[in-house]
């Protein structure tokens, strides 16, 4: 009966049915699309996903992506320990130093921008001629690792600066009252309300790491070992999958890494959004 | 005394820190523009951006090809995702119950966050294969990195679209449906207008990560350094250029390399600058 009653009221009047069409047909296309990706990719992948993929080395008969794992979880870990007090510091001076109009807010602001509108693989080309042939640490988890946090730290800087101007001005109020400094106030009353805030930028900027690829090629290069220092270089499972399917030879490897570079993404996205969850409730 | 010299201390700490954006810009631009600028004038800077040539091992230099490519697989990705993108952002912020919020909502993250080279693969073992039966060609080209292109701007798209529609006050929607209009009248010649500088935005994000895309357009165009002569032929992108051959160039080969990154940049900076500027205008006039 209900559905009789919203069809009637588009009687003579076919645009508003045509549009109320399209508008449920995109956002039903947008689901079929992620549906049949992740689905396509979980039903092809997980048969070939077996125990000889994740032993301790690699070698070319079981192709194993262990290695690159482990170099994923150290590229992300450095990254964040270089991009996240950058990030963090420079979003409490922009919030709670910088004054209105200050010009050098507007440049920050402006630098910001730029840096999350340039394409991976410029970071990466700059972080070869930086960090690889200038400074002369050639392919290594530490110039991947450089390239990468300076890609993230667009990313942590928005949203620190967002968590931070969602804390009340009362909590900032309320400490000076009890006569604690602009420090104390920062370290010991906004940064710790701000934290999941700043944690939901975080993990976004862990997704980002996880997923690239074409900053890391010609910085951390392609070697298929577990890095053992900041100066050897080792592949990360994206930059793993990409070696796969440039070589050619190891489709079903390939099907397998996807899957697991999708499970790790869904878990991330799980993490952040109740994280955010977390945030909007409070 | 100790404590108001660690007050300014730590001032001039966070003060360094917000630099650090200021420096890595410019060391980008140093690194960049400095190694590719001199490319381009040994090359000539009219050859380089003019050449329709691109035979490295006979020193002939010319990215036409490349920025027709890129500009061609760029607008395929907007003639598909921007109408689809809008669409949806519409249905969310103006049509949708809560469960169905519920559903898109992740979804469209999770779409945000799969990584581009999972899109490249997927391109290569679904897409390709359906355009080679559909069209009888190699499948790789034009339209199949568009058709992907398309799907990853999806997330950005959506999600700028929507708070920008959701920033619409109520008032002029009611007004529309006090007026007579019915519900998709009142959201679409209202509430829509009045979000464009928002929408304009997210469509000008989305041709900057369409304009950036690397790897997953890599798998699936050709890769053939020519200028393609329908939506079906193969074709090369700057940014697939600098992948597929920094790994062995040498000498001025890879200088000509960075010089395309130097193009891809001036794209980048353009695209850029168009964004801040409707971003100043439309909080103006907020």
């Amino acid at each position: 009966m209900n559905r009789m009653n919203r069809l009637a009221t588009y009687k003579g009047r076919p645009g508003s049915l045509v549009i109320r069409l399209l508008v449920d047909l995109s956002a039903l296309l947008t689901v079929i699309v992620l549906i049949s990706l992740v689905g396509y990719i979980l039903i092809k992948g997980i048969p070939h996903l077996n125990l000889d993929m994740f032993q301790w080395t690699y070698t070319t008969e079981n192709v194993s992506m262990m290695p690159a794992i482990i170099n994923t979880l150290s590229i992300t870990a450095l990254s964040l320990l270089v991009a996240v007090p950058f990030g963090v510091f420079s979003a409490v001076y922009l919030v709670e130093y910088a004054g209105r109009g200050n010009k050098l807010v507007r440049i920050i602001r402006l630098t910001t921008e730029t840096l999350s509108g340039i394409p991976s693989i410029v970071y990466g080309l700059f972080g070869f001629l930086l960090f690889v042939v200038a400074l002369g640490w050639s392919y290594s988890l530490l110039a991947g690792t450089m390239t990468l946090a300076i890609m993230i730290l667009p990313l942590i800087m928005r949203t620190t600066e967002e968590a931070l101007k969602a804390v009340p001005d009362s909590y900032r109020e309320g400490s000076f009252g009890l006569g604690a400094g602009k420090l104390r106030t920062v370290f010991k009353v906004i940064l710790p309300s701000a934290v999941p805030g700043i944690l939901a930028g975080v993990i976004l900027g862990v997704g980002r790491i996880v997923g690239e690829t074409a900053a890391l090629i010609y910085t951390a290069g392609t070697v298929t070992g577990v890095a053992t220092s900041l100066f050897s270089s080792g592949r990360t499972l994206s930059v793993h999958m990409y070696a796969l399917l440039s070589e050619g030879l190891y489709m079903n490897q390939a099907y397998a890494t996807a899957v697991v570079l999708l499970v790790m993404v869904i878990i991330i996205n799980a993490i952040s959004g109740f994280i955010a969850k977390k945030v909007a409730n409070k | 005394m100790n404590n108001s010299f660690k007050e300014k201390a730590m001032q001039l700490v966070f003060l360094l820190a917000a630099c650090a954006s200021i420096i890595a810009v410019i060391l980008i631009c140093v690194f960049i523009f400095g190694n590719g600028i001199p490319a381009m004038q040994k090359i000539g800077i009219i050859n380089f951006l003019t050449g329709t040539l691109w035979e490295p091992f006979a020193n002939v230099y010319g990215i036409l090809p490349m920025i027709v490519g890129s500009i061609y697989v760029t607008v395929g990705a907007i003639i598909i995702g921007v109408p689809v993108g809008i669409f949806c952002a519409a249905y969310m912020a103006r049509f949708c119950g809560p469960i169905q919020y519920r559903i898109l909502k992740p979804a469209i993250d999770l779409l945000a966050g799969i990584p581009s080279i999972v899109y490249g693969f997927f391109g290569l073992v679904v897409i390709v294969p359906l355009m080679q039966d559909i069209f009888g060609t190699s499948g790789k080209g034009i339209l199949t990195a568009s058709i992907m292109l398309g799907i990853m701007i999806l997330p950005t798209i959506i999600t700028v679209s929507e708070s920008s529609i959701r920033a619409v006050p109520d008032s002029y929607y009611e007004g529309a449906l006090a007026l007579g209009a019915t519900h998709e009248r009142s959201v679409f010649a209202t509430v829509l207008p009045a979000a464009k500088s928002g929408i304009t935005a997210a469509v000008i994000l989305g041709v900057g990560r369409a304009i950036g895309e690397t790897l997953a357009v890599s798998m699936i165009i050709g890769n053939q350094p020519i200028i393609p002569d329908s939506i079906l032929s193969g074709a090369r992108t700057m940014t697939t250029n600098i992948v597929l051959e920094m790994g062995y160039a040498t000498g001025l080969h890879r200088e000509a390399l960075i010089a395309t990154a130097v193009v891809l940049f001036a794209f980048i900076l353009i695209i850029n600058l168009l964004f801040t500027l409707i971003k100043e205008r439309s909080a103006r006039n907020e």
